[in-house]
C-alpha cells in the first residue's frame, strides 16, 4: 500500500546488563497510514517508550536494535545515516515526552527553543520563525503568546510547558507525531484538555500520531488502531472499535476491567486490577509472557504461542477465542 | 535579582570591614611597632620619640579609624623599607600580578573546560583517564616543586625559556602554566561532572528530537547549563590567584605583589604587609561577589526571582 507512512516489522531491542541481556522489546510489528492514530497501551515498563525512541533513532548507545523492516515513508530507518535521521527528526517525525517539567532547556527562552526547530530545518528568517512560534502557541491555547516567547520554562506551569512542547513538535508540520504519555505528569483536569488538543490538531493537520498511554479510556475516544503491549510484546492489535468490542487477549480484557465504563460500571464499584507482577525479561524469554498472571494459563502456554485472528485484528493466545468463553462462565 | 545582589553586597562589605580590622591589628599583634621601627640598637628615648612621631601612643581605635580613612582614599602610608608611598608601590607591582592572574585563569579554563567536556562525552575512555591523571597530579604537586621542575627542564637543560624575571612575554610562560595548572583540576572536574549530569537530562533528548546535530547538542544545549557553576568557580579562583601567587612569583622571581608581600614580611615592613593583606583580601571578596552575581545572571531561574 502506498499510503503507509510507517512500517515496523519484527522489531527487537536488547539491552546488555550486568546480569544478562534484557530482552526489552521482542518481535513487534505495526504500521501506520497517513493521518491515522495508533495507540500503544500497556503497563509501566512494557517497552512503549523504548519502541518510540527506536523509531526516532534516539536509543541509548548500549541498546541493540534489530528489525526485519523499519521504514518511514521512503526512508529505511535502519540504514539511514545520521544526517538523514537528523533531517527527519523534528521535521517529519516529532515527539512529545512524558516529562513536561524537564523536557525544555532551562537556559533558553521559550521563543529560542521554538524557533530553533524551524531554523534547523527550513531556510527562513528569524522573524518568520517567531511569527510561526506565536501562531502555534496560540493554536495550542496559550494566551498572550507573543509575551511568552521571552519567558523561561521555569516561569510556566506543567500544563503550559506541555503545551509548549506540543507547539514545538508542530513547528515543522510533521507527518508523524509520537506522543509518549503526554499527560501522565499533569493534573487530571488538564489531562483531558491536552488530549483533546492533540487529537484536534492531528485531525486539522492530517498528521499521523502514535499515542502512548496506559489509559485505555483515552484510547477508546481517539485511536483508529490499538496495539496492546505486555512485557515487550504486542499481545493484541487491531482497529480500536473492534478491540474494544471484542477484546480477545486475556490481558486486554484485564486492562479493560481496570477502567470505569459509563453505564456498565456501577458508581463506587471497585475497579479490577490484574494480580501478579511482570516477569523478568533478563535471559531467555519463551512461551506466553502473560502466563504468570493469566487466569486461563495452561501448561501449553510455555511453548510457542500461535497468532490468531485475521490480518487486521490479531492476538497471541493458545485459546482460539482468547479464552473469552471461559470468562463468560466466570462472569 | 536586585535584592539578591544587595544582600551579597552587604555581606561582602561586612567581610571587607572585618578583614580590614584584622590586617590593621597585625601591626600590634606582631609586637611593639615603635621598637621594631627603631631597630635593635635604639635607646628607650629613641623608641618613645618614634612612638610619638608615628602616633602609636594614641588609642588603637583612633589609629584604626585614621588608617581606614586614609586607606579608603588610597593612602596606605609609607613603606619602612622603600621609603615610598605604599599605594604606588603596590600599584606598580600589581600590574605583573594581574597579568599573571589573567594568563593563569585563561590557561586553566582553556585546558580544563575542553578536557572536562571530552571526558564527559566518553566516560572511562582514554581521554577521561588522561584527564583524571592530570587532575590528580595537579592536586598532588606543590606549585613550587612543579615550578622548579619546569625551570630545570625548560630553562636550564633545554634552554628554551628564561628561568626568571618579567622582562618579556616568554618570561610569563612557565609561571602561567604553574599557576593555571593549580586551578585546572577543580575546573576540569566540575565541568566533567556538570556535563555528565546535563547530558542525561530530558531537555538534551528534546534537543536531539528536534534534529539538532551533536555539536549543537553538546555546546549550545549542554555546555550552556553545565558551565554556570564553572564560571563562578573560575571567578573565585581568579580572586585567589591575584592574592595567592606568592609562591609562583617567588619561584620565578616575578616582581609582582605576591613577591612584594614575601619581601616585606622578611623585612618587617609592616605598612606594606598591612596594605597587601587588605588588597589581597579585597580581590578575593570582590571576585567572590562577582562569582555570585555571575551565577545569578547566567541562570535564568535565579535572574527572575
Ligand atoms: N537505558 C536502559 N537501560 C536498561 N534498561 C532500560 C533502559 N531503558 C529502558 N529500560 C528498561 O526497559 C523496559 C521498558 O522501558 P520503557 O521505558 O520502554 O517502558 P514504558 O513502557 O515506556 O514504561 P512507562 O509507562 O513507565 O513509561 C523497562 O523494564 C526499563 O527498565
Ligand atoms: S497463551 Fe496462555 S497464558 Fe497466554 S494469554 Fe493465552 S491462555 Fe493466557
Ligand atoms: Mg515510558
Amino acid at each position: 500500500m502506498t499510503d503507509t507512512l510507517l512500517s515496523v516489522k519484527n522489531l527487537t531491542l536488547n539491552i546488555p546488563t550486568g546480569s544478562g541481556t534484557l530482552h526489552a522489546v521482542r518481535g513487534i510489528d505495526f504500521d501506520l497510514k497517513r493521518g491515522e492514530t495508533l495507540s500503544i497501551v500497556g503497563e509501566s515498563g512494557s517497552g512503549k517508550s523504548l519502541t518510540s525512541l527506536a523509531v526516532m533513532g534516539l536509543l541509548g548507545k548500549s541498546i541493540k536494535r534489530q528489525a526485519d523492516e523499519m521504514r518511514f515513508d521512503n526512508v529505511d530507518l535502519q540504514t539511514a545515516n545520521r544526517r538523514v535521521m537528523r533531517d527527519l527528526r523534528g521535521n517529519r517525525i516529532a515527539m512529545i515526552f512524558q516529562e513536561p517539567m524537564t523536557s525544555l532547556n532551562p537556559a533558553y527562552t521559550i521563543g529560542d527553543q521554538l524557533t530553533e526547530t524551524l531554523l534547523l530545518h527550513r531556510k527562513v528568517s528569524k522573524s518568520v520563525a517567531r511569527a510561526r512560534a506565536i501562531e502555534l502557541l496560540e493554536k495550542v491555547g496559550i494566551t498572550a503568546a507573543e509575551s511568552r516567547l521571552s519567558q523561561y520554562p521555569h516561569q510556566l506551569s506543567g500544563g503550559l510547558r506541555q503545551r509548549v512542547m506540543i507547539a514545538l513538535a508542530l513547528m515543522c508540520e510533521p507527518d508523524l507525531l509520537i506522543a509518549d504519555e503526554p499527560t501522565t505528569a499533569l493534573d487530571v483536569t488538564i489531562q483531558a484538555q491536552i488530549l483533546r488538543l492533540l487529537v484536534d490538531l492531528t485531525r486539522e493537520m492530517n498528521m499521523a500520531m502514535i499515542l502512548i498511554t496506559h489509559d485505555l479510556g483515552v484510547v477508546a475516544r481517539v485511536a483508529d488502531k490499538v496495539a496492546v503491549m505486555y512485557a515487550g510484546e504486542l499481545v493484541e492489535t487491531g482497529p480500536a472499535a473492534e478491540v474494544f468490542a471484542t477484546p480477545s487477549h486475556p490481558y486486554t480484557r484485564g486492562l479493560l476491567r481496570c477502567i470505569p465504563q459509563p453505564g456498565k460500571t456501577e458508581r463506587g464499584a471497585p475497579l479490577g486490577t490484574i494480580p501478579g507482577i511482570v516477569p523478568s525479561l533478563i535471559g531467555e524469554v519463551s512461551g506466553c509472557v502473560f502466563r504468570t498472571r493469566c487466569p486461563h494459563a495452561r501448561p501449553e502456554c510455555r511453548a510457542d504461542i500461535p497468532l490468531r485472528g485475521d490480518a487486521s485484528h490479531e492476538f497471541k493466545c493458545i485459546h482460539p477465542d482468547g479464552a473469552l468463553s471461559e470468562e463468560g462462565e466466570a462472569a | 535579582m536586585l535584592p539578591f545582589i544587595l544582600k551579597r553586597l552587604g555581606l561582602a562589605l561586612l567581610v571587607a570591614f572585618t578583614v580590614s580590622f584584622i590586617s590593621f591589628s597585625l601591626l600590634f599583634l606582631s609586637g611593639d611597632p615603635a621598637a621594631a621601627l627603631a631597630g635593635e640598637t635604639a635607646s628607650g628615648e629613641d623608641i618613645e620619640a618614634i612612638r610619638r612621631v608615628y602616633g602609636f601612643d594614641r588609642p588603637m581605635l583612633v589609629q584604626y579609624g585614621e588608617w581606614l580613612f586614609s586607606a579608603i582614599r588610597g593612602d596606605f602610608g609609607e613603606s619602612y623599607y622603600f621609603k615610598l608611598p605604599v599605594a604606588s608601590l603596590i600599584a606598580e607591582r600589581l600590574q605583573v600580578t594581574m597579568l599573571l592572574g589573567v594568563c593563569g585563569i585563561t590557561f586553566a579554563l582553556l585546558t580544563a573546560v575542553p578536557l572536562g567536556v571530552a571526558a564527559a562525552i566518553r566516560p572511562n575512555s582514554l581521554i577521561d583517564r588522561v584527564a583524571l591523571f592530570l587532575s590528580v597530579a595537579g592536586q598532588a604537586m606543590p606549585s613550587f616543586w612543579f615550578g622548579l621542575i619546569l625551570i630545570v627542564v625548560f630553562a636550564i637543560q633545554l634552554g628554551l625559556l628564561p628561568p626568571s624575571g618579567a622582562a618579556t612575554w616568554r618570561h610569563f610562560i612557565m609561571p602561567t602554566i604553574v599557576l593555571g595548572y593549580y586551578a585546572m583540576p577543580a575546573i576540569m572536574r566540575l565541568t566533567r561532572a556538570g556535563m555528565l549530569d546535563v547530558l542525561n537530562s530530558d531537555f538534551i533528548r528534546t534537543a536531539r528530537a528536534k534534529g539538532a546535530g551533536e555539536g549543537r547538542v553538546l555546546f549550545k544545549h549542554a555546555l550552556r547549563n553545565a558551565i554556570i557553576p564553572v564560571v563562578s568557580l573560575a571567578a573565585v579562583q581568579m580572586g585567589f590567584m591575584l592574592g595567592g601567587s606568592i609562591v609562583v612569583e617567588s619561584v620565578f622571581a616575578l616582581h609582582g605583589a605576591g613577591f612584594l608581600a614575601w619581601e616585606s614580611i622578611a623585612r618587617n615592613d609592616l605598612p606594606t604587609v598591612q596594605a597587601l593583606i587588605l588588597v589581597f583580601s579585597m580581590f578575593y571578596i570582590v571576585f567572590t561577589f562577582l562569582a555570585d552575581v555571575l551565577n545569578a545572571w547566567l541562570d535564568p531561574r535565579m535572574r527572575s526571582s
